[in-house]
């Protein structure tokens, strides 16, 4: 046996990123060990008037943004937008990777949470609307599963089991958009039940309308922000189809997404109007649902509209990271802020610090696991094993 | 290994779960669930209601509870607003109006057991049942600990064990669920020692109630709170100040919990059924414009082919044509030149003929 020199490329893994995400992570095992031995009291500020805090807000905002996943395919596989096929596997991981994220997220939130089948095999509450959250979502991980399979198939080199995975591509689609109208909307339908409690100005019995079109271009902003960060730092992985068609994917997308919040803009203004709410308008809450609407729904549309207009992939990258800042605002008044907006102060919630550390902690893990496929699967770039095959 | 028929037929419940469309959130009759008959209830009339917390003292003692912080008599408690608790299912909390600090109403707390509760509609795993003796009963066996039905109560009266970490339950009154079985009272009611809470049934409280704002006029709001708010609650009350200076909510609306959610619960079979066919319909119909898009350009191909070769061939035709003519004319010319000139050729040897004749 003859010795090779082994050629070894050099990575540093102490970066200042790793560092802090090394922390991150210790301090979050550290959080997740009081959780799950001390119970949820010891790391929430959780109340009999708020069972709910900003775990509940974090999977808001996962499912929305975790929306890339079937918008990507639908567009790619069903409307017939064969330019943005290879944004499909990154925004399929992406969905891929925020409802797994719900899921973990769930699992600190329950009070129980190794009774988790027991809603389909215990004990059926088919009037909740719960019920049928986990039923799709449950699906819909699967079918994420399924849909993402063929990347880790290639990688392992399981070439029949891939092509079967592959060949069910536009069922997988079709699934997937059915699960995720319904799921995506019936987070919204969880806020139906509290009228009392939640303040007009974001009740509304659109609520469920208005988060199934929040995923469709939370979902399309979430793919145009996850390539402009992947350009940055995964660029060595990258294919000339991608690099060739990623400028198209942002411009398409970009418009697509003005014309989705343009819609949403509208849609928005006629629930005030339903339930005729302009007197709230002329309070506080009312300024917080204008910076809402303004800020966050209409100002996007128009960037993004000139974006596309103008060719400005900068501006609509930009617009992005905007529309999903107006995301994380708009779940967090629908979850927390606008919800027992009647009690006084007192009695509200505000999260401690190990639910902000838990928080961060499961968005980290999100972060690093995105760079670990990506660094070991082909995602950015066909398997050069599977050029031809790939659909 | 043998499977039995209960639990095959429970795989089989469990594998069609996704056909089951809420059994009650979308029946599309105009049937209207008003209560089990002969349910009964309590009727709180804060008239006569003294403040003197008896009534928690036994909820306590019947539900075993922990003894509070403070002692039952002590009436400082009053100084701030209360609510219920994991320790304590019931609590009455006083209110003043600022004009007369002596003109007291007291508001006693705890679960008013709903017609149709809120906390059963959104529960996920049905733990929580409104018995037909008209208790609202937790099921801590099945509870996954989700906390949607604390979310949903309008009356903010479930609880939770939020520092039990491996057995959390919710936690709230249960009317006194067990004692009711047994033919007893409600421990509150009977620890009562005025007429401030009046266990009965329903349909009965209600006539109790009407009769004594009529019989009383002007000492009570004519109103009877519980009997439509959330579609009605096992608990009533009597108040003789206006409900929502004590602690009521006004903005509950009449219609049951389980409405707020229906229609969103029933949209799931349409989507079901109708969207993986217009999804596959939207997919047949861009696989429909490439085919044609491919039948056209292949058609434009050969029809410009054939158009290319029609010309070719006209040209073809045309420049034989041409040839053949310039031919023509080539030799009609050649042959005129040659008639020409033999026929100058003619006048010369005439002409030279001529002098020779002379000559």
């Amino acid at each position: 046996m003859t010795e090779q020199p082994i050629v070894e490329k050099k990575i540093s893994l102490l970066t200042p990123a790793n560092i802090i995400t090394g922390i991150i992570l210790v301090l979050g095992a550290i959080a997740t060990v009081i959780r799950f031995g001390k119970g949820l009291g010891a790391v929430t500020a959780l109340s009999a008037y708020n069972p709910w805090g900003i775990w509940i807000w974090f999977k808001l905002v996962a499912i929305a943004l975790a929306g890339a996943g079937y918008v990507t395919c639908g567009a790619a596989y069903i409307f017939g937008m064969k330019r943005y096929h290879s944004a499909v596997r990154p925004a399929v991981l992406i969905g891929l990777l925020g409802y797994t994220l719900f899921a973990v997220s769930l699992i600190y939130d329950l009070g129980r949470p190794w009774r988790l089948p027991y809603p389909f095999v215990v004990s059926q509450g088919t009037t909740s609307v719960m019920f049928e959250i986990g039923l799709c979502v449950a699906f819909y991980l699967t079918v994420l599963f399924l849909e993402f399979s063929p990347a880790g198939l290639e990688w392992l080199g399981f070439r029949k089991i891939r092509n079967m995975a592959v060949k069910i591509t536009i069922l997988l689609t079709i699934f997937g958009i059915a699960l995720s109208t319904l799921h995506q909307s019936s987070l919204g339908a969880l806020y139906l039940s509290m009228p009392s409690k939640l303040h007009p100005l974001w009740y509304s019995s659109y609520l469920p309308v208005y988060f199934f079109i929040t995923s469709i271009f939370g979902g399309l902003s979430m793919v145009i922000f996850v390539s402009w960060l992947s350009d940055k730092h995964f660029s060595d992985k990258m294919d000339s189809t991608y690099l060739k068609e990623k400028d198209g994917v942002v411009l398409g997308f970009g418009k697509a997404s003005s014309l989705v919040l343009a819609s949403y803009f509208i849609i928005r203004v006629f629930g005030v109007s339903t339930d005729n709410n302009w007197h709230y308008l002329f309070s506080g809450w009312g300024a917080l649902f204008i910076l809402e609407l303004l800020g966050f729904i209409l100002l996007p549309s128009l960037l993004f509209a000139i974006g596309a207009r103008e060719k400005k992939t900068t501006l609509i990258k930009w617009t992005s990271v905007l529309t999903i800042l107006g995301i994380v605002y708009s779940k967090f008044m629908v979850s927390t802020y606008a919800f027992n907006w009647q009690l006084p102060s007192v009695d509200r919630y505000f999260p401690s610090g190990l639910e902000i550390i838990l928080t961060v902690f499961i968005i980290t893990a999100g972060i690093t696991a995105f760079r670990i496929i990506v660094f070991l699967m082909p995602v950015f770039h066909e398997h050069k094993d599977y050029q031809t095959s790939t659909h | 290994m043998s499977i039995s028929r209960r639990r095959f037929l429970k795989w089989v419940g469990a594998a069609n779960l996704a056909l089951i469309p809420g059994e009650l959130a979308v029946a599309s009759s105009g049937h209207h669930f008003e209560g089990y008959p002969n349910s009964g209830g309590v009727l709180y009339d804060n008239a006569l209601c003294i403040g003197c917390r008896k009534c928690e003292e036994g909820c306590n003692k019947v539900n075993e509870h922990a003894p509070p912080d403070k002692p039952f008599d002590d009436l400082s408690v009053f100084e701030e607003k209360r609510r219920t608790g994991n320790q304590s299912f019931t609590v009455v909390n006083r209110y003043q109006t600022a004009e007369d600090p002596d003109d007291v109403t007291f508001k006693k707390v705890q679960c008013n057991h709903c017609l149709e509760p809120a906390c059963a509609a959104v529960c996920f795993v049905k733990a929580f049942k409104k018995t037909p003796s008209g208790a609202v009963v937790y099921d801590e066996t099945v509870c996954v600990g989700c906390r949607y039905c604390m979310m949903a109560c309008p009356f903010e009266i479930p609880t939770y064990e939020y520092d039990e970490a491996f057995t959390p339950r919710v936690q709230k009154c249960t009317l006194c669920h067990p004692r009711l079985e047994k033919g007893l009272l409600p421990g509150c009611v009977e620890a009562c020692p005025t007429q401030a809470l009046t266990f009965g049934k329903r349909e009965k409280l209600l006539k109790i109630a009407r009769e004594r704002i009529k019989n009383h006029p002007g000492k009570y709001i004519d109103h009877i709170y519980g009997e439509k708010e959330m579609g009605g609650t096992s608990w009533l009350y009597l108040s003789k100040t206006e409900f929502s200076n004590v602690g009521f909510k006004e903005n509950l609306g009449n219609k049951p919990a389980l409405e707020f959610t229906s229609g969103a619960i029933s949209a799931v079979p349409i989507v079901v059924g109708l969207w993986p066919v217009f999804l596959l319909g939207a997919y047949a119909m861009n696989k429909r414009i490439d085919k044609n898009a491919k039948e056209e350009t292949e058609e434009a191909v050969k029809i410009s082919l054939q158009q290319a070769k029609d010309a070719s061939d006209a040209k073809l035709v045309s420049a034989l044509e041409k040839a053949a003519n310039d031919n023509k004319r080539e030799i009609e010319k050649a042959v005129n030149k040659a008639l020409a000139e033999a026929e100058s050729k003619k006048e010369d040897n005439q002409d030279t003929q001529k002098p020779l004749e002379k000559e």
